[in-house]
């Protein structure tokens, strides 16, 4: 941790191939996760996103057992997840504590399948805290093709899907397909749980998809500066968590959800002066 | 003035399994017209509402709203809900619920409409009086701000119809005065048909045209003079009830609590 401020290293560092594709990596993720966290935050689904990367885990330990490929298995597991969770209906009491038991349960599989895995699977199985050097080229193209998908889909149900969270009565009745929309975006938010459970790592996943948004939510009111935010705070956390990581050698995970804990609790002290001014 | 009506409901019947929430209904809503749908909870009230916004299906019968099967022309529908309390954390400013109301239904970021759709919205917040917090989080507004905003985005986009579920309730009398009146200027100056489910047909008597009375599967349909009255009230509850008319108000005393509107008078 001495050389967390020796720039110079950082400098050096950050001139390698692979220290750029990481920090590429960062950038898309960070945008992905900006523009659905304020969406994620105004549907109350900050755990269920949770459920959704700890199940990305299951996925991949299925993969495993089974000869797939891992991070397959986890966007596979992570989908099926994010679909279950994305048709329970958010307002019934019972939301939280099916989350609950379907998470419990899924990981306790993932467990029996990492033990009935004959290999090492410690090797293979870097989705707990992510890989996010050593990406090859053909998952980063998978990673940038999935964000362009998700971000296209997002464009074109973004409104109808901005009513129905934040306004879900009204919205059906003028006529927004609010089941249909609640399904496709808990498949976005799988697809983009998942590309960030194999380079982050599920344990960052929160991080990035819910920690930026909520701050942003804290500071303002309206949707599109709260996205705005989201997306720099986002940014702002992943690819500075990268570079602060760099001289210590330190896992990116701590960096990364210290500084968009740091951004959050700014924020709120902000907010809350602000509320208080208001009121 | 357009003569086609604004709703049309024919022999309409809506039951769930064996439990009938009204049969034979025949409704005529021309534009321009105030119909206050009464009765106790569990009488159909909000079914009729969910009928009309293709949410429900009719056991039988036919229904037309806007010239239209239901479900084909909500975007000509606007809908007023109770007010409810909202998150006061939510990111949502008074005029993006009212742009929501504009152009939330369709598909795309909308950049293109962005112009239209402020000029829309200023409009339409400038008509409710609502300019002066439409920039504040919707949560940490009071009741009856909220319901402003809401009748402004039932109406940006320019409805044929206005569906009320109990936009009232919960607000007190100056703020129950002012969101009706705006109700009934619109209807006044655009020819909107409105349908108004409530508890209490005080606050909009005297914008009242026709009353839909509704008790256990069974239905009134008249101007208030004719439907408010001892008589008939007794005959759809089946029991006594008496209509005192008390400056310009109508009270219901009856034998039991199934009689709304003193149950629920009694409530505030």
């Amino acid at each position: 941790m001495d050389n967390i401020f020796d720039f110079r290293l950082t400098w050096q560092l950050l001139s390698l191939d692979f220290v750029l594709s990481a920090l590429l990596v960062a950038a898309v993720l960070g945008l992905l996760a900006g523009v659905l966290g304020p969406l994620i935050v105004s549907r109350n689904m900050a755990f269920s996103v949770h459920g959704t990367s700890e199940l990305a885990l299951t996925g991949g330990a299925a993969a495993l057992l089974l000869g797939w490929d891992v991070g397959n298995g986890a966007l596979a597991g992570a989908i099926v997840a994010a679909l279950v969770l994305g048709l329970l209906t958010r307002r019934s009491s019972e939301y939280d504590s099916v989350i609950g038991v379907v998470l419990a349960f899924g990981l306790g599989l993932g467990v029996l399948m990492l033990w009935l895995y004959k290999g090492r699977a410690a090797n293979k199985f870097g989705l707990l805290t992510g890989q996010i050097v050593g990406q090859d080229f053909a998952s980063m193209a998978l990673l940038t093709g999935a964000a362009v998908v998700v971000l296209a889909v997002l464009a074109v149900v973004y409104r109808p899907l901005l009513f129905a969270s934040v306004d879900p009565d009204v919205a059906r009745a003028r006529g927004v397909p609010t089941t249909l929309l609640a399904v496709v975006f808990a498949v976005l938010v799988g697809v983009a749980t998942a590309l960030g459970v194999r380079t982050v790592g599920s344990l960052l996943v929160l991080a990035l998809m819910v920690t930026p948004a909520a701050a942003a939510a804290r500071v303002t009111a309206s949707p599109l500066r709260a996205t705005v935010l989201a997306v720099v705070f986002a940014e702002v956390s992943a690819v500075g968590g990268i570079v602060l990581s760099l001289a210590p050698g330190a896992p990116v995970s701590a960096f990364v959800t210290a500084i968009s804990f740091l951004i959050y609790l700014v924020c709120w002290l902000f907010g809350r002066a602000r509320r208080t001014a208001l009121a | 003035m357009s003569t086609t009506p604004a709703v049309t409901l024919s022999g309409a019947r809506l039951a769930y399994g064996d439990r009938v929430l009204w049969d034979g209904l025949d409704l005529d809503v021309a534009p321009g017209e105030f119909v206050a749908v009464l009765g106790p909870n569990g009488s159909g009230k909000t079914s009729l509402m969910r009928v009309l916004l293709g949410l429900r299906a009719l056991s039988s019968g036919a229904v037309t709203v806007a010239g239209a099967a239901p479900g084909r022309a909500n975007r000509r529908i606007g809908y007023i809900p109770q007010q409810r309390a909202l998150d006061p954390a939510l990111a949502l400013r008074g005029r993006d619920l009212v742009g929501l109301g504009w152009d939330g239904h369709r598909w795309g970021l909308g950049l293109t409409g962005i112009r239209e759709r402020r000029r829309r919205v200023d409009t339409a917040l400038a008509e409710v009086g609502a300019e002066a917090f439409a920039n504040r989080p919707v949560g940490m507004l009071s009741g009856g701000e909220q319901q402003r905003l809401r009748v402004a985005q039932a109406l940006v986009g320019d409805p044929a119809v206005l569906l009320c579920d109990e936009p009232l309730l919960s607000l007190d009398l100056a703020h129950q005065r002012a969101v009706s009146d705006l109700i009934d200027t619109r209807r006044r100056t655009a020819d909107t048909a409105v349908l108004f489910v409530t508890h209490e047909i005080n606050p909009v008597l005297p914008l009242v045209d026709r009353v839909l009375y509704l008790v256990d599967g069974r239905f009134r349909i008249g101007p208030p003079d004719e439907v408010m009255t001892s008589e008939t009230l007794s005959e759809l509850y089946r029991t006594e009830v008496d209509v005192l008319r008390v400056r310009g108000q109508v009270h219901i005393v009856g034998g039991h609590g199934a009689v709304c509107e003193d149950f629920h008078l009694a409530e505030h």
